[in-house]
């Protein structure tokens, strides 16, 4: 058993000795970082509060709204109902991470941009890392399986249909890609 | 959320040991899509929360006498679209890929989804009382916001609904949980995994607490041709059921063999009743034959003030999944239960 704290629970104690941090290690967009985090500490948190990559926002923080989704291991997931320590040794890709190291936007950003798939913005960065998740998940042949597959994303500017044109554009380019 | 220690389990035992340990006050983590929400709204309060993700139960593989097992920490995305399970089991696999949002399927794990709590809001909103949450405190739902809650098997401490759909495929389908504890290893049948609030509504399963789930075991099932899992909600995706149906039929031309009906979003647990199936064997599947049927499954049913809807509901429900079922799984197209055609 690896014990990263110790709380007193010997003979039914209410004390409780405060749980202190532990060190968790995780390449994040491509560079091996190690934070030290409380138990109760999210990802999202760790990524926006110690990290300082606010590009994963905060909605509704109970995996409602999909906002926060990154993709841990190339899977997308809720990074609000994540806890960092759990995640020792992953590899988490966010929304600053899908660009190139020459600036270029990813084909699934461009496609937004293209596309005018946002309004306000707040959820966008959601939205693409979610996109392009289920891309990889292989389940994006049809208008229906995309709307499906993007339940788990709100958009309350309602920009849904151009985010699904954008979707479109951006999966026949790496089919394209694929195929060359 | 209160602060709480972590600890990872290295085995089975090493997180038996530290679920007992903990004395009431450890939780198991896995997808964590259930307890870290439950954590942020202050409902769960562990002391120790034990990490069993790095235990080895995350396979699927062909089980004893033609089944197939799948592993407690697989994960219902891929337990949804494993070739395996699509092809023995499509209301399986239907029924996961009807809950959640893509992401949630991503982490939530097969064992985690059976221990998911319930959706009541009396039960999350810690301000209200709720004799689940805090026993003796009394139900508000009975007399309150009950679109939510069920229908039957309820009683006068409490009327919550198990919120799995994925549960209500594994009952109809006699799924059978595998569990470990400090005693050894052993076998819950699916219709005795979940229970009935009766006076103890703070006591949903039959799991011990210092026990674990390791692997979820399905029988050798004939109903992969006829099997559909039909779901009712308030938008087309990503919300809890009203009503959800899972109906599997084994035929003979045009006459059944056998029937198996499961009930969701009506229930403190995944609702069967054998008695009533088996009015259908011998019977033609015909929507005349399944009209008294879905009236003897909700025969029972009791509504209260924001939800009585959901007994006409549950039994025209109940009708269509049996006529889904018969026209065959290969005319369903989509995570609804529509057909092509429809």
């Amino acid at each position: 058993m690896n014990a990263f704290s110790e709380s007193d629970t010997a003979g039914g104690s209410t004390m409780t000795a405060l749980p202190g941090k532990s060190p968790v290690k995780l390449t994040i967009n491509g560079e091996s970082t190690t934070v030290e985090v409380a138990p109760w500490t999210t990802l999202l948190d760790l990524l926006r509060e110690y990290l300082d990559l606010t590009g994963t926002k905060k909605g509704c923080d109970h995996g409602q709204c999909g906002s926060c989704t990154v993709l841990v291991d190339g899977k997308r997931v809720n990074s609000c109902l994540t806890l960092a320590i759990m995640k020792d040794g992953s590899e988490i890709t966010t929304i600053e991470g899908l660009t190139g190291k020459d600036g270029a936007l990813h084909p699934m950003q461009q496609a937004f941009v293209d596309c005018d798939a946002f309004q306000c913005g707040y959820c966008t960065p959601g939205q693409i890392c979610s996109a392009v998740g289920m891309i990889k998940e292989g389940h994006a042949h049809s208008d229906d399986e995309i709307r499906e597959g993007m339940s788990g994303n709100l958009c309350r500017c309602g920009a849904y249909p151009h985010i699904l044109n954008a979707i479109k554009q951006a999966y026949a380019a790496t089919e394209k890609r694929t195929a060359a | 959320m209160i602060n709480f220690s972590y600890t990872r389990a290295g085995s089975v035992a090493e997180a038996v040991g530290a679920k007992s340990k903990a004395n009431g006050a450890g939780r198991f983590i896995a997808g964590g899509t259930n307890l870290v929400d439950l954590l942020k709204e202050n409902v769960e309060r562990p002391r120790q929360v034990i990490d069993i993700t790095r235990l080895p139960l995350a396979t699927i593989e062909e089980g004893p006498n033609g089944g197939l097992r799948l592993g407690a920490l697989a994960t219902n995305a891929d337990t949804a679209y494993h070739p395996e399970v699509q092809r023995r089991y499509p209301a399986l696999s239907r029924a996961i890929l009807a809950g959640a949002s893509a992401q949630l399927r991503n982490m939530a794990t097969n064992g985690g989804n059976l221990l998911q709590r319930t959706r009541c809001y009396y039960f999350y909103d810690v301000a209200m009382a709720c004799n689940k949450r805090r026993p003796g405190s009394g139900c508000p739902a009975i007399s309150g916001q009950n679109r939510v809650c069920g229908v039957l098997g309820t009683s006068d401490q409490c009327i919550a609904t198990h919120p799995s759909d994925m549960c209500i495929a594994l009952a109809a389908l006699e799924a059978v949980v595998r569990v470990s504890g400090p005693q050894g290893e052993r076998t819950i049948p699916f219709a005795e995994f979940h229970t009935l609030p009766g006076d103890t509504p703070q006591i949903e399963n039959t799991l011990a607490p210092d026990e674990i789930i390791t692997a979820i075991d399905l029988p050798e099932s004939p109903y992969a041709e006829h099997s559909v899992y039909t779901k009712v909600r308030d938008r087309a995706s990503y919300a809890f059921a009203l009503v959800s149906v899972a109906a599997l039929l084994e035929l003979d031309g045009d006459m059944v063999k056998s029937a198996r009906i499961a009930l969701g979003g009506v229930a403190h647990k995944p609702w069967r009743s054998p008695e009533v199936e088996a009015l259908l064997t011998g019977k033609t599947a015909t929507k005349e034959n399944f009209l008294p049927v879905a009236a003897a499954l909700f025969h029972d049913a009791r509504g209260y003030e924001h939800n009585a809807f959901k007994i006409e509901l549950g039994k025209r429900a109940v009708v269509r999944a049996l006529q889904l079922a018969t026209k065959g799984t290969a005319s369903i197209r989509d995570v609804n239960g529509q057909t092509a055609d429809a």
